[in-house]
């Protein structure tokens, strides 16, 4: 037999069987939420909320990197675009991102040299073929893309390259997890990334457990590991045992990737960073450490100013994000709202919640 | 943010290019024929006709499975064939950038030759524009198509007759021709080879078995999505489908899940969806007799219940609403 890591995952007799035990052993209302947009995707995608008993309800997190960029870092890699002789390489997801004015998809059509790539690597390999241009990517994501990010400047400046800048968003997840609980949001237990925890390993969490008295579980993306990730919440809840927890064993190692914790820690420092929705969090971002200066974007272009509009036109997003509404609460889903015509930026993000909402949600009644 | 340009977006079979629609029949008017189907089906003095047109950007110009002047005569072939004509004649116009070499040329038109051969229809018309390098991309083809049909199948294309109970079938796998064209751009390699295939021959077989077939539509741009729920939504019924019944070859599932695409949403370019009553059980035989049908399955069920939408049942029993997509997966594919 050819283990494919995938159908095993998806099987549903055992898919039913673990929700029947989820069934046996919940009692009380319970509110979990997945922090990452992978999670939200696969709920979504595979139906799981209408599998569940109606006393669990899931909440989307902060974990989708387009989602909490904020307006100010679009309108800055736009006015960088719009530089001479800048070529802004950016990942599929960023494009339809609206910053306060525009998008990177608006300044594309107006025919700013806009490319979008699949890796931080693509956007290497386009510096070395056009020496007179300079190349630039915006680094989005966690703790799961900053070592590429890392790396592909490691890369740069071992092979000379002088002509390749990061335009840094990177940001790490354990402060907006406990900054999530400060603001008040209610849940009983978050299923954690399981991307970010192979990287950072599963100690990151602790705090929340000690501290929050939160369980925290972390777990695979499959409807098989999300269904187990939730039943291991709900036993720890029904049990009041609060833990951290790693469901996701096949992947994530307690002490996760060490050489890449290194080179986030050699080419990044943290400083206070912006989430959209959610505003400034103390040490939640990543920017360019001295050695590394010379990679930095900003250096490039006088970056707008930043207008505190982060939550205007009606768009609900920071409460979606903090997991206080859900996007059916939202009067602008799915009306002014649509993945075509994003009014927040989570309706861009193929895992934003209100995109998974639109794309698999409103599940069938 | 509403663009007020021309964007991507608007040529991607979904929302934008419906609003775009729109705007041309606003101005040019209703022409008494339903012209929102593949082609427009009228009544002459010597019989009923389908008439259709369609234009080929494809990028690159060969991909694994076919090349543009394939696609130019089986994209226009199999608009008439799913409104239930016999598709005869075809004509083809050719936009060339400067540059453009000569042998390239004559590869595709030696590709639609046998293609329109194949098909068993004759390109008896066409035209020919050199525009300067950069005024396009080495080629553009259109094709338009006349056809014939009997009066009883004029009403195949709007799907006016489907009722409760009736079975959706397709012809096989799903999603391969987008991802052949997706992979060849992007230097992928695998075994995706594009679908691209006049279905003519397969439908007419099928439309002399009986007269149970209700619907058909050929699942291109948008892909099964689009198509199924913009007939609940005409139709105003449901429309059960169940994941695991979908055809999807493993190669295509895989690279899905790699990119994060949804097969229901990827383009095809030899795919008919046929909503068939009573007696479809022979329409499924004979499609599994015919070469270009070997795959073919039910994949749903029209239902009263939830009018208007498509609800799937996933793989692991959950269920999901399918919508139309938003937006463009992968520009130029077509």
């Amino acid at each position: 037999m050819v283990i494919k890591f995938v159908d095993e995952f998806r099987n549903k007799d055992l898919i039913l069987e673990a929700v029947e035990a989820i069934r046996n052993i919940s009692v009380k209302p319970i509110t979990l939420m997945e922090v990452c947009g992978g999670h939200t995707m696969s709920i979504h995608k595979f139906g799981i909320p209408s599998l569940l008993p109606d006393n669990i309800k899931l909440l989307s997190g902060p974990g989708c990197p387009v989602c909490v960029t904020s307006r100010h870092f679009i309108d800055s890699a736009a006015a960088c675009a719009g530089e001479k002789d800048i070529i802004l390489t950016t990942l599929g997801d960023l494009i339809r991102v609206p910053g306060t004015e525009t998008s990177l998809y608006s300044e594309k059509s107006k025919g700013r040299d806009i490319r979008i790539v699949y890796s931080v690597l693509d956007a290497l390999k386009i510096a070395g073929k056009n020496p007179d241009k300079k190349i630039v990517f915006p680094g989005i994501g966690f703790e799961t893309t900053a070592p590429l990010s890392a790396a592909a400047i490691m890369d740069a400046k071992k092979s000379g390259l002088k002509n390749f800048y990061i335009l840094s968003a990177h940001k790490v997840m354990p402060p907006v997890m406990t900054a999530l609980i400060d603001e008040g949001v209610k849940i009983n237990g978050y299923i954690c990334p399981g991307h970010v925890s192979i990287i950072t390993g599963t100690g990151i969490y602790k705090p929340i457990v000690d501290n929050y008295g939160l369980g925290c579980v972390v777990g695979g993306f499959e409807p098989l590991d999300i269904i187990q990730s939730i039943y291991m919440l709900v036993k720890q809840f029904e049990n009041n045992k609060p833990a951290l927890e790693n469901q996701y064993t096949r992947a994530v190692a307690p002490e996760g990737n060490l050489k890449a914790q290194e080179m986030i820690r050699r080419v990044f420092r943290t400083s206070p960073d912006w989430w959209r929705g959610i505003g400034t969090i103390p040490e939640s971002g990543l920017i360019l450490t001295e050695e590394f200066k010379e990679f930095d974007a900003l250096q490039l272009f006088d970056p707008p100013e930043m207008i505190n509009s982060e939550t205007d036109r009606g768009c609900i997003c920071g409460e979606i994000l903090k997991g206080l509404k859900t996007p059916a609460e939202c009067p602008l889903f799915g009306k002014i709202c649509t993945p075509v015509d994003p009014v927040g930026a989570c309706m861009v993000s193929g895992e934003g919640s209100c995109a998974a909402w639109y794309r698999y949600g409103r599940e069938a009644s | 943010m509403s663009s007020k340009i021309i964007t991507i977006d608007h040529g991607s079979g979904g929302k934008l290019t419906l609003d775009l629609i729109e705007m041309f029949t606003d101005y040019f008017g209703d022409s008494g024929i339903d012209s929102m189907t593949d082609s427009a089906v009228f009544s002459t003095d010597s019989g009923t006709a389908a008439f259709t047109t369609d234009s080929y950007v494809v990028n690159p110009l060969h991909f694994p499975g076919g090349d543009i002047g394939k696609l130019a005569v089986c994209g226009t072939v199999n608009d008439l064939a799913v409104s239930g004509a016999v598709p005869k004649y075809l004509s083809c116009a050719f936009i060339l950038e400067e540059g453009l070499e000569l042998e390239e040329l004559e590869t595709i038109v030696k590709s639609m030759a046998g293609t329109a051969e194949a098909a068993d229809v004759k390109i008896v018309t066409g035209d020919t524009k050199v525009v300067e390098r950069g005024a396009c991309d080495k080629m553009f083809i259109n094709t338009s198509g006349v056809g014939f049909l009997k009066d009883k199948h004029s009403s195949l294309g709007s799907g006016i007759n489907v009722a409760e109970g009736d079975k959706i079938l397709i012809n096989g796998n799903i999603g391969d021709h987008g991802l052949s064209v997706l992979s060849i751009r992007n230097s992928f390699s695998n075994e995706i080879k594009s679908d691209c295939a006049p279905l003519n021959g397969l439908i007419t077989t099928c439309l002399e078995i009986n007269d149970c077939i209700h619907f058909m539509r050929d699942a291109t741009r948008g892909g099964l999505a689009a198509v199924l729920t913009e007939l609940a939504s005409k139709i105003k019924a449901g429309i059960n489908m169940e994941e695991t019944n979908i055809p999807v070859a493993e190669s295509t599932r895989g690279l899905c899940e790699l990119l994060g695409f949804d097969p229901l949403h990827l383009a095809n370019e030899g795919k008919v969806i046929i909503v068939a009553g009573k007696g479809w059980e022979d329409i499924l035989k004979t499609m599994k007799n015919h070469p270009l049908g070997r795959k073919s399955r039910v994949i749903g069920t029209i239902v009263n219940d939830h009018p208007g939408r498509v609800v799937l049942e996933t793989e692991i029993g959950g269920s999901r609403i399918i919508d139309i997509p938003a937006g463009m997966q992968l520009p130029r594919i077509c």
